[in-house]
Protein backbone atom coordinates (compact mmCIF):
# COMPACT_ATOMS: atom_id res chain seq x y z
CA UNK A 1 0.00 0.00 0.00
CA UNK A 2 1.26 3.41 -0.82
CA UNK A 3 1.78 5.75 2.06
CA UNK A 4 -0.10 9.06 1.83
CA UNK A 5 2.04 12.16 1.99
CA UNK A 6 1.64 14.17 5.15
CA UNK A 7 0.13 17.60 4.57
CA UNK A 8 -0.14 19.89 7.57
CA UNK A 9 -3.65 21.21 8.35
CA UNK A 10 -2.37 24.77 7.90
CA UNK A 11 -1.17 23.98 4.40
CA UNK A 12 -4.37 22.11 3.54
CA UNK A 13 -6.61 25.00 4.62
CA UNK A 14 -4.41 27.55 2.88
CA UNK A 15 -4.55 25.58 -0.36
CA UNK A 16 -8.32 25.30 -0.18
CA UNK A 17 -8.70 29.01 0.58
CA UNK A 18 -6.43 29.96 -2.32
CA UNK A 19 -8.43 27.70 -4.61
CA UNK A 20 -11.74 29.24 -3.58
CA UNK A 21 -10.40 32.79 -3.79
CA UNK A 22 -9.16 32.19 -7.32
CA UNK A 23 -12.59 30.92 -8.38
CA UNK A 24 -14.33 33.94 -6.92
CA UNK A 25 -11.86 36.44 -8.36
CA UNK A 26 -12.76 35.31 -11.89
CA UNK A 27 -16.41 36.37 -11.43
CA UNK A 28 -17.99 39.74 -11.96
CA UNK A 29 -18.83 41.92 -8.99
CA UNK A 30 -21.97 42.48 -6.94
CA UNK A 31 -22.73 45.59 -4.87
CA UNK A 32 -25.27 45.73 -2.03
CA UNK A 33 -26.03 49.23 -0.75
CA UNK A 34 -28.20 50.26 2.16
CA UNK A 35 -29.82 53.66 1.60
CA UNK A 36 -32.75 55.87 2.59
CA UNK A 37 -35.38 54.04 0.46
CA UNK A 38 -34.19 50.55 1.38
CA UNK A 39 -31.46 48.27 0.12
CA UNK A 40 -30.31 48.22 -3.51
CA UNK A 41 -28.65 45.11 -4.93
CA UNK A 42 -26.74 45.57 -8.17
CA UNK A 43 -24.82 42.89 -10.07
CA UNK A 44 -22.96 42.86 -13.31
CA UNK A 45 -24.73 40.01 -15.06
CA UNK A 46 -25.42 39.76 -18.79
CA UNK A 47 -27.88 36.87 -18.39
CA UNK A 48 -31.52 37.92 -18.01
CA UNK A 49 -32.57 34.62 -16.41
CA UNK A 50 -29.64 33.21 -14.42
CA UNK A 51 -29.86 35.47 -11.43
CA UNK A 52 -27.16 36.41 -8.96
CA UNK A 53 -29.68 38.23 -6.80
CA UNK A 54 -32.75 36.59 -5.34
CA UNK A 55 -35.62 36.93 -2.92
CA UNK A 56 -35.42 34.78 0.19
CA UNK A 57 -38.29 36.07 2.30
CA UNK A 58 -40.42 39.13 3.08
CA UNK A 59 -37.58 41.47 4.04
CA UNK A 60 -34.60 39.32 3.11
CA UNK A 61 -32.64 39.15 -0.13
CA UNK A 62 -29.62 37.22 -1.30
CA UNK A 63 -26.75 38.15 -3.59
CA UNK A 64 -23.81 36.01 -4.61
CA UNK A 65 -20.70 35.80 -6.71
CA UNK A 66 -18.79 32.71 -7.78
CA UNK A 67 -19.94 29.43 -9.26
CA UNK A 68 -23.57 29.55 -10.34
CA UNK A 69 -24.55 25.99 -9.46
CA UNK A 70 -23.07 26.32 -5.98
CA UNK A 71 -24.68 29.59 -4.97
CA UNK A 72 -27.95 28.61 -6.64
CA UNK A 73 -28.16 25.51 -4.45
CA UNK A 74 -27.43 27.71 -1.42
CA UNK A 75 -30.13 30.16 -2.47
CA UNK A 76 -32.70 27.38 -2.81
CA UNK A 77 -31.68 25.95 0.56
CA UNK A 78 -32.14 29.42 2.03
CA UNK A 79 -35.64 29.77 0.56
CA UNK A 80 -36.56 26.34 1.97
CA UNK A 81 -35.14 27.20 5.38
CA UNK A 82 -37.00 30.53 5.49
CA UNK A 83 -40.31 29.13 4.23
CA UNK A 84 -40.29 26.21 6.67
CA UNK A 85 -39.42 28.51 9.54
CA UNK A 86 -42.04 31.11 8.61
CA UNK A 87 -44.65 28.40 8.14
CA UNK A 88 -43.97 26.59 11.40
CA UNK A 89 -43.51 29.70 13.61
CA UNK A 90 -44.54 33.00 12.10
CA UNK A 91 -43.45 35.20 9.24
CA UNK A 92 -41.80 37.71 11.56
CA UNK A 93 -39.62 34.98 13.10
CA UNK A 94 -37.58 34.67 9.92
CA UNK A 95 -34.49 36.85 10.28
CA UNK A 96 -31.38 37.49 8.23
CA UNK A 97 -29.28 36.66 11.29
CA UNK A 98 -30.77 33.15 11.51
CA UNK A 99 -30.35 32.57 7.80
CA UNK A 100 -26.78 33.91 7.77
CA UNK A 101 -25.76 31.60 10.58
CA UNK A 102 -27.21 28.59 8.75
CA UNK A 103 -25.26 29.62 5.66
CA UNK A 104 -22.10 30.10 7.74
CA UNK A 105 -22.46 26.60 9.17
CA UNK A 106 -23.02 24.95 5.81
CA UNK A 107 -20.17 26.83 4.15
CA UNK A 108 -17.89 25.98 7.07
CA UNK A 109 -18.84 22.31 6.92
CA UNK A 110 -18.23 22.13 3.17
CA UNK A 111 -14.90 23.96 3.51
CA UNK A 112 -13.48 21.50 6.04
CA UNK A 113 -15.17 18.22 5.19
CA UNK A 114 -15.82 18.12 1.45
CA UNK A 115 -13.36 17.42 -1.33
CA UNK A 116 -13.50 20.96 -2.60
CA UNK A 117 -14.74 24.15 -0.95
CA UNK A 118 -17.57 26.22 -2.45
CA UNK A 119 -16.19 28.94 -4.71
CA UNK A 120 -18.76 31.50 -3.61
CA UNK A 121 -19.18 34.62 -1.59
CA UNK A 122 -22.65 35.56 -0.36
CA UNK A 123 -24.47 38.58 0.98
CA UNK A 124 -27.65 38.30 3.03
CA UNK A 125 -29.53 41.60 3.37
CA UNK A 126 -32.52 42.40 5.54
CA UNK A 127 -34.30 45.72 5.25
CA UNK A 128 -35.50 47.36 8.48
CA UNK A 129 -37.72 50.31 9.32
CA UNK A 130 -34.77 52.72 9.15
CA UNK A 131 -31.26 52.50 7.66
CA UNK A 132 -29.93 51.82 11.18
CA UNK A 133 -32.13 48.73 11.40
CA UNK A 134 -30.84 47.24 8.13
CA UNK A 135 -28.69 44.12 8.36
CA UNK A 136 -26.02 43.26 5.84
CA UNK A 137 -24.11 40.01 6.31
CA UNK A 138 -21.18 38.94 4.20
CA UNK A 139 -20.38 35.22 4.09
CA UNK A 140 -17.23 33.80 2.60
CA UNK A 141 -16.34 30.33 1.27
CA UNK A 142 -14.84 29.16 4.61
CA UNK A 143 -17.93 30.03 6.65
CA UNK A 144 -16.68 33.31 8.08
CA UNK A 145 -19.43 35.78 8.66
CA UNK A 146 -19.16 39.55 8.89
CA UNK A 147 -21.81 42.10 9.82
CA UNK A 148 -21.27 45.09 7.52
CA UNK A 149 -22.54 48.65 7.75
CA UNK A 150 -23.65 50.64 4.72
CA UNK A 151 -22.59 48.51 1.79
CA UNK A 152 -20.96 45.26 0.66
CA UNK A 153 -18.88 44.74 -2.46
CA UNK A 154 -17.99 41.19 -3.54
CA UNK A 155 -16.40 39.46 -6.49
CA UNK A 156 -13.65 39.98 -9.05
CA UNK A 157 -12.19 43.44 -8.61
CA UNK A 158 -13.79 44.03 -5.22
CA UNK A 159 -11.06 46.38 -3.98
CA UNK A 160 -11.35 48.89 -6.81
CA UNK A 161 -15.16 48.75 -6.84
CA UNK A 162 -15.28 49.08 -3.09
CA UNK A 163 -13.04 52.15 -3.13
CA UNK A 164 -15.28 53.88 -5.64
CA UNK A 165 -18.50 53.02 -3.75
CA UNK A 166 -17.02 54.09 -0.39
CA UNK A 167 -16.16 57.49 -1.82
CA UNK A 168 -19.75 58.22 -2.77
CA UNK A 169 -21.80 56.42 -0.14
CA UNK A 170 -24.17 58.38 2.07
CA UNK A 171 -27.09 57.13 4.11
CA UNK A 172 -29.44 59.74 2.51
CA UNK A 173 -29.14 58.25 -1.00
CA UNK A 174 -32.39 57.26 -2.70
CA UNK A 175 -32.65 54.16 -4.90
CA UNK A 176 -31.71 56.01 -8.09
CA UNK A 177 -28.65 57.49 -6.39
CA UNK A 178 -27.62 54.18 -4.83
CA UNK A 179 -27.96 52.30 -8.12
CA UNK A 180 -26.02 55.02 -9.98
CA UNK A 181 -23.29 54.80 -7.36
CA UNK A 182 -23.15 51.01 -7.64
CA UNK A 183 -22.95 51.16 -11.43
CA UNK A 184 -20.22 53.78 -11.28
CA UNK A 185 -18.37 51.42 -8.92
CA UNK A 186 -18.80 48.42 -11.20
CA UNK A 187 -17.11 50.20 -14.12
CA UNK A 188 -14.21 51.44 -11.93
CA UNK A 189 -11.94 48.66 -13.21
CA UNK A 190 -12.93 48.93 -16.88
CA UNK A 191 -12.11 51.10 -19.88
CA UNK A 192 -15.74 52.10 -20.47
CA UNK A 193 -17.51 54.46 -18.10
CA UNK A 194 -21.08 53.14 -18.41
CA UNK A 195 -22.75 49.74 -18.36
CA UNK A 196 -25.87 49.18 -20.50
CA UNK A 197 -29.05 48.19 -18.63
CA UNK A 198 -28.94 44.76 -20.30
CA UNK A 199 -25.56 43.99 -18.71
CA UNK A 200 -26.69 44.50 -15.14
CA UNK A 201 -29.17 42.89 -12.79
CA UNK A 202 -30.82 45.20 -10.27
CA UNK A 203 -33.22 44.46 -7.43
CA UNK A 204 -34.31 46.43 -4.40
CA UNK A 205 -35.70 45.74 -0.94
CA UNK A 206 -38.31 48.46 -0.45
CA UNK A 207 -38.31 49.98 3.02
CA UNK A 208 -41.97 51.00 2.75
CA UNK A 209 -43.43 48.07 0.78
CA UNK A 210 -46.46 47.80 3.10
CA UNK A 211 -47.47 51.42 2.66
CA UNK A 212 -46.47 51.96 -0.95
CA UNK A 213 -47.41 48.63 -2.52
CA UNK A 214 -49.55 46.96 0.13
CA UNK A 215 -47.37 43.87 0.36
CA UNK A 216 -45.02 42.65 3.06
CA UNK A 217 -42.72 41.23 0.39
CA UNK A 218 -40.18 44.00 0.03
CA UNK A 219 -38.18 42.43 -2.81
CA UNK A 220 -38.65 43.89 -6.28
CA UNK A 221 -36.65 43.08 -9.38
CA UNK A 222 -36.19 45.95 -11.82
CA UNK A 223 -36.37 45.25 -15.53
CA UNK A 224 -34.23 46.98 -18.16
CA UNK A 225 -36.83 49.71 -18.76
CA UNK A 226 -37.00 50.49 -15.02
CA UNK A 227 -33.22 50.72 -14.80
CA UNK A 228 -32.97 53.00 -17.83
CA UNK A 229 -35.71 55.22 -16.40
CA UNK A 230 -34.01 55.39 -12.99
CA UNK A 231 -30.68 56.30 -14.54
CA UNK A 232 -32.25 58.98 -16.74
CA UNK A 233 -33.83 60.65 -13.68
CA UNK A 234 -32.09 63.84 -12.70
CA UNK A 235 -31.19 64.36 -9.09
CA UNK B 1 -32.91 3.76 -14.27
CA UNK B 2 -29.34 3.82 -13.13
CA UNK B 3 -28.78 5.34 -9.70
CA UNK B 4 -26.42 8.08 -10.74
CA UNK B 5 -25.73 11.25 -8.83
CA UNK B 6 -27.49 13.19 -11.56
CA UNK B 7 -30.62 11.07 -11.14
CA UNK B 8 -30.57 11.58 -7.40
CA UNK B 9 -30.16 15.32 -7.74
CA UNK B 10 -32.99 15.47 -10.27
CA UNK B 11 -35.24 13.38 -8.01
CA UNK B 12 -34.57 15.62 -5.04
CA UNK B 13 -35.08 18.87 -6.90
CA UNK B 14 -38.55 20.09 -6.08
CA UNK B 15 -40.19 23.48 -6.35
CA UNK B 16 -43.06 22.34 -4.16
CA UNK B 17 -43.07 23.40 -0.54
CA UNK B 18 -45.57 20.66 0.37
CA UNK B 19 -43.33 17.99 -1.12
CA UNK B 20 -40.39 19.41 0.79
CA UNK B 21 -42.37 19.24 4.05
CA UNK B 22 -43.54 15.70 3.28
CA UNK B 23 -39.91 14.62 3.01
CA UNK B 24 -38.30 16.68 5.73
CA UNK B 25 -40.97 17.74 8.23
CA UNK B 26 -44.17 15.69 7.76
CA UNK B 27 -45.26 16.68 11.26
CA UNK B 28 -45.84 20.25 10.06
CA UNK B 29 -48.47 19.34 7.47
CA UNK B 30 -52.06 20.22 8.41
CA UNK B 31 -53.21 16.79 7.27
CA UNK B 32 -50.87 14.70 9.46
CA UNK B 33 -49.23 12.41 6.91
CA UNK B 34 -47.50 10.43 9.61
CA UNK B 35 -50.87 9.17 10.87
CA UNK B 36 -52.10 8.24 7.42
CA UNK B 37 -54.88 5.71 7.73
CA UNK B 38 -54.87 5.98 11.50
CA UNK B 39 -58.09 6.96 13.25
CA UNK B 40 -58.28 10.34 14.89
CA UNK B 41 -58.52 9.97 18.67
CA UNK B 42 -61.97 11.52 18.99
CA UNK B 43 -64.98 11.51 16.69
CA UNK B 44 -66.02 9.30 13.82
CA UNK B 45 -68.22 9.68 10.77
CA UNK B 46 -71.26 9.04 12.95
CA UNK B 47 -70.46 11.67 15.63
CA UNK B 48 -68.22 14.26 14.02
CA UNK B 49 -65.70 16.05 16.19
CA UNK B 50 -67.10 19.36 17.42
CA UNK B 51 -65.07 22.06 15.73
CA UNK B 52 -65.93 25.47 14.28
CA UNK B 53 -67.30 25.40 10.75
CA UNK B 54 -67.19 28.10 8.13
CA UNK B 55 -69.99 28.59 5.66
CA UNK B 56 -71.02 30.21 2.42
CA UNK B 57 -68.54 31.56 -0.06
CA UNK B 58 -69.75 33.08 -3.30
CA UNK B 59 -67.66 33.78 -6.37
CA UNK B 60 -68.61 35.30 -9.68
CA UNK B 61 -66.99 36.57 -12.81
CA UNK B 62 -67.42 40.14 -13.95
CA UNK B 63 -66.11 42.32 -16.74
CA UNK B 64 -62.35 42.20 -16.36
CA UNK B 65 -61.97 39.67 -13.59
CA UNK B 66 -63.44 37.55 -10.88
CA UNK B 67 -64.72 38.29 -7.39
CA UNK B 68 -65.04 36.24 -4.20
CA UNK B 69 -66.96 37.02 -1.03
CA UNK B 70 -67.49 35.23 2.27
CA UNK B 71 -69.65 35.87 5.33
CA UNK B 72 -68.09 36.27 8.78
CA UNK B 73 -69.72 33.52 10.85
CA UNK B 74 -68.27 30.26 12.18
CA UNK B 75 -70.56 27.81 13.96
CA UNK B 76 -69.98 24.87 16.28
CA UNK B 77 -73.14 22.76 16.33
CA UNK B 78 -75.93 25.24 17.00
CA UNK B 79 -73.63 27.80 18.65
CA UNK B 80 -72.00 30.76 16.91
CA UNK B 81 -68.28 30.17 17.43
CA UNK B 82 -67.14 33.43 15.83
CA UNK B 83 -68.68 36.51 14.24
CA UNK B 84 -65.35 37.80 12.93
CA UNK B 85 -63.86 34.84 11.08
CA UNK B 86 -62.45 35.48 7.60
CA UNK B 87 -62.85 32.78 5.00
CA UNK B 88 -61.57 34.45 1.84
CA UNK B 89 -57.83 34.97 1.47
CA UNK B 90 -55.44 36.11 -1.21
CA UNK B 91 -53.52 33.01 -2.36
CA UNK B 92 -50.95 35.04 -4.28
CA UNK B 93 -50.84 38.20 -6.33
CA UNK B 94 -53.37 36.99 -8.91
CA UNK B 95 -55.58 34.50 -7.11
CA UNK B 96 -57.85 34.16 -4.10
CA UNK B 97 -59.13 31.24 -2.10
CA UNK B 98 -62.33 30.79 -0.12
CA UNK B 99 -62.91 27.96 2.30
CA UNK B 100 -65.95 26.23 3.73
CA UNK B 101 -65.87 23.35 6.21
CA UNK B 102 -63.82 22.68 9.33
CA UNK B 103 -62.29 26.08 10.03
CA UNK B 104 -59.09 25.01 11.81
CA UNK B 105 -57.95 22.67 9.04
CA UNK B 106 -59.12 25.02 6.32
CA UNK B 107 -57.05 27.87 7.75
CA UNK B 108 -53.96 25.66 7.86
CA UNK B 109 -54.48 24.42 4.32
CA UNK B 110 -54.85 28.03 3.19
CA UNK B 111 -51.60 29.00 4.89
CA UNK B 112 -49.83 26.02 3.34
CA UNK B 113 -51.23 26.87 -0.08
CA UNK B 114 -50.07 30.48 0.21
CA UNK B 115 -46.54 29.36 1.11
CA UNK B 116 -46.65 26.74 -1.65
CA UNK B 117 -47.31 29.36 -4.34
CA UNK B 118 -44.79 31.84 -2.96
CA UNK B 119 -42.17 29.10 -2.60
CA UNK B 120 -42.59 28.04 -6.22
CA UNK B 121 -42.32 31.65 -7.32
CA UNK B 122 -39.09 32.18 -5.41
CA UNK B 123 -37.43 28.91 -6.42
CA UNK B 124 -38.39 29.08 -10.09
CA UNK B 125 -38.35 32.84 -10.51
CA UNK B 126 -41.74 32.77 -12.20
CA UNK B 127 -45.41 32.44 -11.21
CA UNK B 128 -47.20 29.12 -11.46
CA UNK B 129 -49.88 29.02 -14.19
CA UNK B 130 -53.48 29.35 -12.97
CA UNK B 131 -54.21 25.73 -13.89
CA UNK B 132 -51.07 24.71 -12.03
CA UNK B 133 -52.25 26.52 -8.91
CA UNK B 134 -55.72 24.96 -9.20
CA UNK B 135 -54.21 21.45 -9.51
CA UNK B 136 -51.93 21.96 -6.50
CA UNK B 137 -54.92 22.95 -4.41
CA UNK B 138 -56.77 19.83 -5.56
CA UNK B 139 -53.85 17.66 -4.47
CA UNK B 140 -53.89 19.28 -1.02
CA UNK B 141 -57.61 18.67 -0.58
CA UNK B 142 -57.12 15.05 -1.60
CA UNK B 143 -54.39 14.67 1.03
CA UNK B 144 -56.99 15.73 3.58
CA UNK B 145 -59.36 12.91 2.51
CA UNK B 146 -58.69 10.64 5.54
CA UNK B 147 -59.64 13.53 7.83
CA UNK B 148 -62.64 14.38 5.65
CA UNK B 149 -63.85 10.78 6.03
CA UNK B 150 -63.91 11.40 9.77
CA UNK B 151 -65.98 14.53 9.48
CA UNK B 152 -63.25 17.16 9.13
CA UNK B 153 -63.84 18.12 5.54
CA UNK B 154 -62.62 21.25 3.81
CA UNK B 155 -64.22 22.44 0.58
CA UNK B 156 -62.47 25.35 -1.12
CA UNK B 157 -63.38 27.66 -3.93
CA UNK B 158 -60.53 29.03 -6.00
CA UNK B 159 -60.56 32.04 -8.30
CA UNK B 160 -57.83 33.77 -10.20
CA UNK B 161 -56.92 35.87 -13.15
CA UNK B 162 -55.47 33.87 -16.03
CA UNK B 163 -52.96 36.37 -17.41
CA UNK B 164 -52.13 34.66 -20.72
CA UNK B 165 -55.84 34.17 -21.47
CA UNK B 166 -56.76 37.59 -20.07
CA UNK B 167 -59.82 36.50 -18.09
CA UNK B 168 -60.96 35.57 -14.59
CA UNK B 169 -61.56 31.86 -13.92
CA UNK B 170 -63.26 29.94 -11.17
CA UNK B 171 -62.65 26.44 -9.77
CA UNK B 172 -64.63 24.34 -7.32
CA UNK B 173 -63.54 21.12 -5.58
CA UNK B 174 -65.02 18.08 -3.92
CA UNK B 175 -63.53 16.38 -0.82
CA UNK B 176 -61.59 13.91 -2.98
CA UNK B 177 -59.70 16.78 -4.60
CA UNK B 178 -61.72 16.67 -7.81
CA UNK B 179 -61.33 19.97 -9.59
CA UNK B 180 -64.14 21.48 -11.65
CA UNK B 181 -63.99 24.69 -13.61
CA UNK B 182 -67.16 26.74 -13.10
CA UNK B 183 -68.75 29.19 -15.50
CA UNK B 184 -70.27 32.52 -14.49
CA UNK B 185 -70.58 31.96 -10.75
CA UNK B 186 -70.45 29.36 -8.00
CA UNK B 187 -71.00 29.05 -4.25
CA UNK B 188 -69.97 26.58 -1.54
CA UNK B 189 -71.01 26.00 2.08
CA UNK B 190 -74.24 25.38 3.94
CA UNK B 191 -75.94 28.54 2.65
CA UNK B 192 -74.82 27.89 -0.91
CA UNK B 193 -78.18 26.77 -2.28
CA UNK B 194 -79.81 30.06 -1.23
CA UNK B 195 -76.89 32.14 -2.46
CA UNK B 196 -76.94 30.25 -5.72
CA UNK B 197 -80.60 31.02 -6.25
CA UNK B 198 -79.91 34.70 -5.69
CA UNK B 199 -76.92 34.67 -8.05
CA UNK B 200 -78.99 33.09 -10.82
CA UNK B 201 -81.35 36.06 -10.71
CA UNK B 202 -78.84 38.83 -10.04
CA UNK B 203 -75.82 37.87 -12.16
CA UNK B 204 -75.54 38.98 -15.74
CA UNK B 205 -72.68 38.88 -18.24
CA UNK B 206 -70.09 41.68 -18.13
CA UNK B 207 -71.13 43.13 -14.79
CA UNK B 208 -69.16 46.25 -13.89
CA UNK B 209 -66.97 45.75 -10.81
CA UNK B 210 -69.11 47.82 -8.42
CA UNK B 211 -72.30 46.01 -9.45
CA UNK B 212 -70.52 42.68 -9.01
CA UNK B 213 -69.69 43.59 -5.40
CA UNK B 214 -73.35 44.46 -4.80
CA UNK B 215 -74.52 41.18 -6.37
CA UNK B 216 -72.13 39.13 -4.18
CA UNK B 217 -73.19 40.90 -0.99
CA UNK B 218 -76.87 40.48 -1.84
CA UNK B 219 -76.37 36.76 -2.54
CA UNK B 220 -74.74 36.42 0.88
CA UNK B 221 -77.61 38.39 2.40
CA UNK B 222 -80.08 35.88 0.96
CA UNK B 223 -77.99 32.97 2.23
CA UNK B 224 -77.90 34.48 5.73
CA UNK B 225 -81.65 35.05 5.58
CA UNK B 226 -82.39 31.33 5.30
CA UNK B 227 -79.29 29.54 6.59
CA UNK B 228 -78.66 29.85 10.33
CA UNK B 229 -74.96 29.06 9.91
CA UNK B 230 -74.37 32.04 7.63
CA UNK B 231 -73.98 35.50 9.13
CA UNK B 232 -75.56 38.53 7.49
CA UNK B 233 -74.20 42.09 7.42
CA UNK B 234 -73.98 43.26 11.04
CA UNK B 235 -74.57 47.03 11.38
CA UNK B 236 -74.37 46.82 15.20
CA UNK B 237 -70.79 45.52 15.19
CA UNK B 238 -70.02 47.14 11.84
CA UNK B 239 -69.13 43.75 10.31
CA UNK B 240 -69.38 43.28 6.57
CA UNK B 241 -68.51 40.34 4.33
CA UNK B 242 -64.92 39.89 3.19
CA UNK B 243 -64.78 40.63 -0.54
CA UNK B 244 -61.80 40.30 -2.87
CA UNK B 245 -61.67 41.29 -6.52
CA UNK B 246 -59.05 39.85 -8.87
CA UNK B 247 -58.28 41.52 -12.16
CA UNK B 248 -55.34 42.15 -14.48
CA UNK B 249 -53.60 44.30 -11.88
CA UNK B 250 -53.89 41.78 -9.04
CA UNK B 251 -56.05 40.71 -6.10
CA UNK B 252 -57.45 43.48 -3.89
CA UNK B 253 -59.64 43.53 -0.84
CA UNK B 254 -62.71 45.73 -1.20
CA UNK B 255 -62.50 48.38 1.56
CA UNK B 256 -64.92 48.21 4.54
CA UNK B 257 -66.29 51.66 3.77
CA UNK B 258 -67.50 50.55 0.35
CA UNK B 259 -69.01 47.34 1.75
CA UNK B 260 -70.83 49.24 4.49
CA UNK B 261 -72.47 51.40 1.82
CA UNK B 262 -73.40 48.39 -0.34
CA UNK B 263 -74.81 46.43 2.63
CA UNK B 264 -76.68 49.54 3.81
CA UNK B 265 -78.37 49.94 0.43
CA UNK B 266 -79.46 46.29 0.40
CA UNK B 267 -80.86 46.40 3.95
CA UNK B 268 -82.68 49.62 3.15
CA UNK B 269 -84.22 48.30 -0.07
CA UNK B 270 -85.43 45.19 1.74
CA UNK B 271 -86.92 47.26 4.54
CA UNK B 272 -88.70 49.53 2.06
CA UNK B 273 -90.17 46.54 0.20
CA UNK B 274 -91.88 45.42 3.45
CA UNK B 275 -92.07 41.81 2.29
CA UNK B 276 -91.76 38.63 4.32
CA UNK B 277 -89.60 36.80 1.76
Amino acid sequence: MTQQFYVSPEQLMKDRADFARKGIARGRSVVVISCRDGIALVAENPSPSLHKIGEIYDKIAFAAVGKYNEFESLRQAGVRYADVRGYSYDREDVTARGLASVYAQSLGAVFTAEQKPFEVELAVAEVGSSPDADHLYRLTFDGSIADEKGFIVMGGQADKVSESVAAGWQVELDFAGAIRLALAGLVADKETDTLPASAVEVAVLDRGSESSRGTRRAFRRLDDADITALLAEEN
Amino acid sequence: MQETTANQVAANATSSFTEHLQRQRPDLLPFGQQHFGQQLPAGSAATPLQAPHGTTIVALTYAGGVLMAGDRRATMGNVIASRHIEKVFPADQYSVLGIAGTAGIALDITRLFQVELEHYEKIEGTLLSLDGKANRLGAMIRSNLPMAMQGLAVVPLFAGFDRPAGLGRLFSYDVTGGRYEEQEHHTVGSGSMFARGALKKLWRPNLPEQDAVAVAVEALYDAADDDSATGGPDPVRQLWPVVYVVNRTGAFRVPERELAAVAGTIIESRAVAQREA
